[in-house]
């Protein structure tokens, strides 16, 4: 069963750990944005998200969520559904959402600074 | 004749009468915190999207925020960060060999659980009230 397995061994459990560190740093971060910001307004949310270092942030503690993502579903999968065909359309359909979701973050990290 | 007693085994899966050990209680809901954070994502996306695509969207993504099933939802959700965190933490720390034992790792297990209700408290005294 081991062709079933789209990532297997030690890379994953290594890249669950190291975005894993990345995003809880990040969080932490964000929060303390969130608290030290007060009333902030739509123009200073702009300018917090598309400051530079904020931006390069952002995208890659979405690349590093999605990461981390992809391999905790994939553990759930393996684990709750045995079926072979619906475990392929579970994967595929995780896959599809994260993609989609890491593309529309993309967009806005590159395309909403302009706006 | 061993393949024969496997398959004879009794299976006990009364959930409700199996008691979960703490560090168990703290795993399944770092898996199910994961699992609802993972449902997530696009709604959040959408709301970021809203939120700086112009001023009049930002208004309606404070406004969506505000609807009384939205801040239930959030409140789940916040819980469920809070807790991955910590738990993932626990993990990190197991990782290391740190509280590997049953009293450390029951320890930690319960430490996550104090941290997280204050945490939470602090959340639903500073932005639910």
């Amino acid at each position: 069963m081991s062709s079933v397995y789209v990532l297997h061994g030690l890379k994953p459990w290594l890249i669950q750990r190291v975005s894993a560190v990345y995003i809880a740093i990040f969080i932490i971060y964000s929060v303390f944005s969130l608290v030290t910001a007060g009333d902030a307004g739509y123009s200073q949310w702009r300018e917090w998200l598309f400051h530079p270092l904020n931006t390069i942030a952002v995208g890659l503690f979405a690349i590093a969520l999605l990461l981390h993502a992809w391999i905790g579903m994939r553990d759930i999968i393996l684990d709750y559904v045995h079926n072979t065909l619906i475990r392929m359309l579970a994967f595929t359909l995780v896959i599809v959402v994260l993609i989609c979701s890491g593309l529309w973050s993309a967009k806005i990290l590159l395309l909403s600074a302009a706006m | 004749m061993g393949t024969q007693l496997t398959d004879n085994r009794p299976v006990y899966l009364n959930l409700f009468k199996i008691r979960l050990p703490t560090t168990g209680i703290v795993s399944f809901a770092h898996r199910v915190s994961g699992f609802l954070l993972f449902l997530a994502i696009p709604f959040s996306i959408y709301v970021l999207d809203l939120s700086v695509t112009s001023s009049q969207g930002y208004e309606q993504s404070l406004q969506l925020l505000q609807q009384p099933v939205i801040r239930i939802i959030l409140l789940l959700l916040v819980w469920a960060i809070v807790h991955h965190l910590l738990a993932g933490i626990r993990y990190l720390l197991l990782d290391f060999d740190i509280a590997i034992d049953k009293a450390g790792s029951n320890m930690t297990a319960w430490t996550v659980i104090l941290a997280e209700i204050c945490i939470m408290a602090v959340y639903v005294w500073a932005v639910m009230l």
